[in-house]
């Protein structure tokens, strides 16, 4: 097996899939690193709403250059906009409006998924790593919808769709769909269902980059 | 009268002690109180537990307070980032004791400990590592665990305007957890951008009202940790 390859869909493509999916007048929290992309897909005509934890309801894109605002940043402590409607708040309200239910979609990155929802995201459990969560299990714990997007594999080609989590765990049965460079695939109580396929890759292919059994 | 105004960010932090409890407010740098951080440093107060978000950047900042030995716990939810080089190192040779809390567990924790509640039952790491040896209780079929409340003995807190009753507004993504902090501190202080006159602020738009805050003291060209990173510098020089 030559580990590098890499098929299927590039991230932008993930992020575009991701983005089809998102309902008009939905509120988001996209976790730091590959969900950040997701919002430069949003079809034209979709309104969709950004939170980002640190308090900001209405996050919009990164500012031009020379325009930006040192204490108007994103969870990621990026440089961000404000869209014309957005609001700020102090943490509690931000996590008021996170476990409290009223956040429609979070999509984070994943160490590993099982194939009951389980999701490890913020820990590798390594002695000498700092140990780090954020408000990663605060989203899982509270979002209506959790959505992982992910490469299928670790760059040495591990399993990241798993039987059980090795890592330690953000949440317990929370993920309902994982998005990766091969396929979508829904979390359902039969197992984990094979939604599409990206161009070239077969279901045995991806069986094979898969630990738990999938269904077609 | 009511006069929450005092002469210098020195004065304002002189009678933290050794052993205290501070909240510091900011999430990254935005909001970081920075002046009053570094006048902590100059104080020298030692085995402090620090409650902030973060464990700060570079050599400046909380990362400095750090840096000199002045904090033997950090509660926070997320002790690295870009940038970050003395928490991670202190860390990693036991010298310097983490409490990791989920970042909405630690902002409702401070929420409590202001508005008077001790404890509180959250979903946030029911089955997860954070919540071992913590009590789990059910309500309606789901598991939910016991955090307790915090109060501070001081709370550093960095905003855009205030008055001299210590009414306060904030800028942008700098409000973080400054309210809240400044609900939970017994002694609350405030570095100000601007000091205005009462009734210059629109008491609409107050965010903190001031009978949370007892010190004012404006800082009217704070520094940006940002950027003191970028050039490299340290605290104390």
């Amino acid at each position: 097996m030559n580990t590098t390859e890499r098929l299927g869909w590039s991230r932008n493509e993930m992020a575009q899939k991701a983005a089809q999916d998102i309902p008009d007048g939905s509120y988001v929290n996209l976790g730091i690193g590959m969900p950040e992309l997701i919002a430069d897909h949003v079809p034209a005509g979709i309104e969709v709403i950004y939170h980002t934890e640190n308090g900001l309801l209405g996050m919009g894109p990164v500012p031009e250059k020379g325009q930006e605002d040192i204490e108007l940043i994103n969870a990621g402590k990026k440089y961000v906009t404000a869209i014309n409607g957005a609001s700020f708040f102090h943490h509690a309200d931000s996590f008021t409006m996170i476990r409290g239910g009223h956040l429609d979609i979070s999509i984070l990155g994943a160490l590993q998924v099982c194939e009951k929802g389980d999701l490890a995201n913020w820990s590798t459990g390594k002695p000498g790593a700092i140990p780090a969560v954020g408000g990663a299990m605060d989203l899982v714990a509270g979002v209506k919808n959790v959505w992982v997007i992910t490469d299928h594999n670790t760059k040495d080609g591990q399993f990241k769709l798993v039987n059980n989590c090795s890592f330690p765990l953000t949440g317990k049965g929370v993920v309902d769909r994982v998005y990766t460079n091969l396929a979508i695939i829904e979390i359902t109580e039969e197992g984990l269902k094979v939604r599409e396929m990206a161009p070239g890759v077969t279901f045995d292919y991806l069986q094979e980059k898969t630990e738990p059994k999938l269904l077609q | 009268m009511i006069n929450k105004l005092v002469g210098s960010d020195t004065e304002a932090v002189s009678d933290i002690f050794d052993g205290a409890i501070v909240m510091i407010g900011g999430f990254g740098e935005a909001g970081s109180p920075i002046e009053l951080i570094h006048r902590l440093i100059d104080l020298g107060s030692k085995n402090l537990t620090v409650v902030s978000n973060n464990t700060g950047s570079g050599n400046v900042g909380i990362a400095a307070l750090i840096e000199n030995r002045q904090v033997s716990k950090m509660i926070c939810s997320f002790p690295r980032s870009t940038n970050s080089v003395v928490f991670p190192e202190l860390y990693r040779a036991g010298e310097i004791e983490l409490e990791l809390v989920p970042q909405g567990t630690l902002a409702e924790r401070i929420r409590a400990g202001g508005a008077g509640i001790p404890a509180f039952y959250t979903p946030s790491s029911v089955n997860t590592p954070l919540a071992e040896g913590k009590e789990i209780r059910e309500f309606n079929g789901q598991a939910y665990v016991l955090e307790y409340g915090i109060k501070a003995d001081f709370s550093l807190v960095k905003c855009e305007t205030a008055d001299r009753y210590g009414n306060l507004t904030y800028h942008k993504t700098a409000r973080n957890f400054s309210p809240i902090m400044c609900t939970a501190g017994s002694m609350t202080i405030v570095q100000a951008k601007h000091i205005v006159e009462p009734g210059g602020i629109d008491p609409e738009n107050v965010i903190t009202p001031g009978i949370f805050v007892n010190r004012v003291v404006e800082i009217n060209a704070p520094q940006h940790e940002s950027i003191l990173v970028t050039n490299g510098e340290r605290y104390p020089r």
